[in-house]
């Protein structure tokens, strides 16, 4: 029994605790050896690096635009997802096309690298739609709001590859909070049961809404995998190259009939955790304090700027490309129309449904009294 | 032709399916090597190997939600809840992700899952091993839900309900699993959603579906003995529901009886008796009357002859929309 919330609040610390983190870039930017990781991100080269600079950058400036829009009263809702760009950049640029994504709904940075386009990013949360895009274009789910239950789909995905025969691999995104759900025991049990190509891929953020990891689990999340038989990962989730490490590992794993890997990203959720949230009421400031000095940005500039790359021509080429990317946002959400009212009955079913056809009919004559009718 | 049982024929239903399909397989508990605890995919995992007829680990919620996957990945996965009561696990999987997938991704994800789920009571069993959850599934937007009743209907339903690009939940009357019939594989199913018309009749319309509709043609034949002409309806349909058929046979005889094994509020009769009320109102000689299971859990085995509805339960609810005395007819308050 928890006697008191410090308790929760030591036990938070201590699953967390830095030293048994997979590390290449620690906060002061200055890149550290390891003989496991090293190999796995050996080809990330200066412009490999300035383009997760980029991608880092770009998430971070849609994600502020998004949080902006919302408190413009043009958006219901919006997931940030500040201070998770590189758990959620280093894992899905080391996807391939034909690799399949199942996430949450903070993964807009996922879905910014699996190619989602900056405008499809918006209709979820003005609600003039249950999804923005279409799955099979990007090899990305439509997010999943009920928590943990993504992580069998992506199980049920790996399933397929495997009875294909295919190398693709599937991934399941979700956070500390999900561990709790049974969804996600049981996909561990299938994927482990079956070796499936998938990859749980957690970020532990450390919050689930107010309750903090502490709560969640008496002990590090990635520790449950290996009882399941999966293997587990426990990295640093501010470290794009040790994310990205983390994860070619396990998709080599899964390409190559080695089965499920389980990666557990710690990272922080600088944010609420929604707009709707207040931390206040609940984060210490000097715990964030402290990962704010984390922070996954600011440690890959300082790495730039120690091998002399961060110039002006690349601060330049960010600042454009961040700009253009939060004016499509905005513009791409306040260019949303309003879905037609009828159009609340399409797709319910994929064939015919005779009780359904009869309230459309039925709507659309009780529209027609007014001005407009069902247009 | 040939005469199978009704666990016969859902098997010949998936065997063809699985022959007919590469995209099918089957995912369940014990349904390997055992072939269902009732049989019903005996000998399949034989002839089409462990990839396409899984046994599952024991965990209802991922057997659908792994066949979500694989439907996304154009599979069309054919799951098998082992008894009715085991299907709650698996209830956010079916509510929250199959009924909806299709409708969130405005029609770009398919979800072509079966769930056949054997249903009901009469076996005299262990508790969880007897219910009828339909009402739950008919009240979910997205999934169509339907029930056989005779190995016929097993058959070509099921091959049916595989085909269909939508989910389908396919409820086996389990006491019926034994019971035999002529199954001809070439007969030309009519539409998954239609009721049928098993026995034609002028004085009341009585609509039963699943495991109730075998008692319901007993008691409009032993209602013959006092001149009463039941049309019985199998509504094979419960969403869904071909009402214009009901309404068709309502306006004739101006009396409805509905009955089922499941509870009573909130059930597919209420529905059934709603919905035929608003659209034929005038027509009606009586209300509607529902004989079903008690608004109780389902009850201990030596129990359930008083919970099912029966011949004579339904017989008597015969009499009160005739207008004859009847069991209510002692409590009724005389003014």
């Amino acid at each position: 029994m928890l006697r008191s919330l410090d308790q929760l609040d030591d036990l938070t610390t201590a699953v967390t605790a830095p030293d048994a983190l997979l590390q290449l870039l620690p906060p002061d930017g200055n890149r550290v050896a390891h003989p496991d990781l090293d190999p796995w991100v050996a080809d990330i080269d200066g412009a490999a690096l300035a383009a997760l600079y980029d991608d880092l950058s770009v998430i971070r400036r849609l994600d502020t635009e998004a949080t902006a829009l919302q408190r413009q009263g043009e958006l219901g809702l919006w997931p940030p997802l500040l201070g998770q760009e590189a758990a959620q950049v280093g894992s899905a640029r080391a996807l391939r096309r034909d690799d399949f994504v199942f996430t949450s709904y903070r993964e807009n940075g996922v879905a910014y690298c699996r190619g989602v386009a900056i405008a499809d990013l918006m209709p979820v949360w003005r609600g003039t739609a249950l999804s923005g895009w279409n799955p099979y274009d990007v090899g990305m789910a439509t997010p999943a709001v009920i928590i943990g239950a993504q992580t069998l789909h992506a199980t049920g995905y790996a399933l397929g590859c495997a009875i294909d025969g295919v190398d693709s691999v599937s991934v399941a995104y979700f956070g500390d909070g999900a561990t709790s759900q049974g969804d996600v025991a049981e996909a561990m049990v299938y994927a482990a049961s079956f070796h499936v190509p998938v990859i749980f891929f957690c970020q532990n953020n450390h919050w689930a809404i107010s309750e903090p990891v502490g709560l969640q689990t008496k002990r590090p999340i990635a520790d449950r995998a290996p009882a399941y038989g999966i293997p587990s990962l426990r990295v640093d989730g501010n470290d794009v190259l040790a994310v990205m490490a983390a994860m070619r590992i396990a998709l080599d794993r899964a390409r190559t009939g080695g089965g499920p890997t389980f990666i557990e990203a710690v990272t922080y959720r600088m944010g609420p955790h929604t707009t709707s949230d207040d931390p206040g009421r609940y984060v210490d400031p000097v715990e964030r304090a402290e990962w704010a000095a984390k922070d996954p940005i600011d440690r890959l500039e300082r790495h730039l700027d120690s091998l002399g790359l961060l110039t002006d021509a690349l601060r330049e080429s960010v600042a454009k490309s961040t700009d253009a990317a939060a004016a499509e946002l905005r513009r791409a959400c306040l260019a949303l129309p309003e879905p037609a009212p009828l159009t609340v009955f399409d797709n319910v079913y994929a064939e015919p449904h005779s009780g359904l056809e009869r309230q459309r009919r039925e709507y659309s004559a009780y529209l027609s009294m007014f001005e407009g009718g069902a247009s | 032709m040939t005469e199978l049982t009704l666990a016969k024929a859902i098997n010949l239903g998936l065997r063809r399916a699985l022959e007919s399909d590469d995209r099918v397989l089957l995912i369940g508990e014990d349904i390997g090597k055992l072939g269902g605890v009732f049989r019903v995919t005996d000998g399949l995992q034989a002839d089409f190997g462990v990839r396409r007829v899984i046994d599952a680990p024991l965990a209802e919620s991922a057997i659908i939600g792994t066949a979500v996957g694989l439907a996304f990945r154009g599979f069309r996965p054919v799951c098998e809840i082992q008894f009715d009561g085991f299907i709650y696990p698996g209830f956010d999987q079916i509510v929250a992700q199959v009924a909806k997938l299709h409708y969130r991704t405005s029609g770009n994800v398919r979800v072509p899952i079966t769930i056949r789920v054997p249903f009901g009571g009469g076996i005299g069993a262990v508790e969880h091993h007897s219910e009828s959850p339909e009402a739950y599934f008919t009240h979910t937007s997205g999934l169509r839900v339907v029930s056989c009743s005779n190995p016929q209907d097993a058959y070509a339903m099921v091959r049916q309900a595989i085909a269909s690009d939508d989910p389908v939940l396919f409820f086996e009357p389990k006491r019926r699993y034994w019971a035999t019939g002529e199954v001809d594989e070439n007969a030309v199913a009519p539409p998954l959603g239609s009721a049928h018309i098993v026995r034609e009749g002028s004085d009341v319309t009585l609509v039963a579906y699943g495991p109730l509709v075998t008692t319901a043609r007993d008691a409009a034949l032993a209602a013959l003995d006092d001149g009463t002409s039941i049309e019985v309806i199998d509504l094979r349909s419960l969403s869904p529901v071909d009402f214009d058929t009901v309404e068709a046979s309502v306006r004739k005889t101006g009396r409805l009886v509905v009955a089922h094994e499941a509870q009573h509020f909130g059930g597919v009769g209420a529905e059934v008796a709603a919905s035929i009320t608003e659209r034929c109102f005038f027509h009606l000689e009586a209300p509607p009357v529902r004989v079903t299971g008690f608004d109780t859990p389902y009850p201990a085995a030596k129990l359930e002859r008083h919970f099912l509805p029966d011949l004579d339960r339904i017989l008597d609810a015969v009499d009160r929309v005739m207008g004859r005395t009847n069991s209510l007819s002692s409590l009724e308050v005389t003014a």
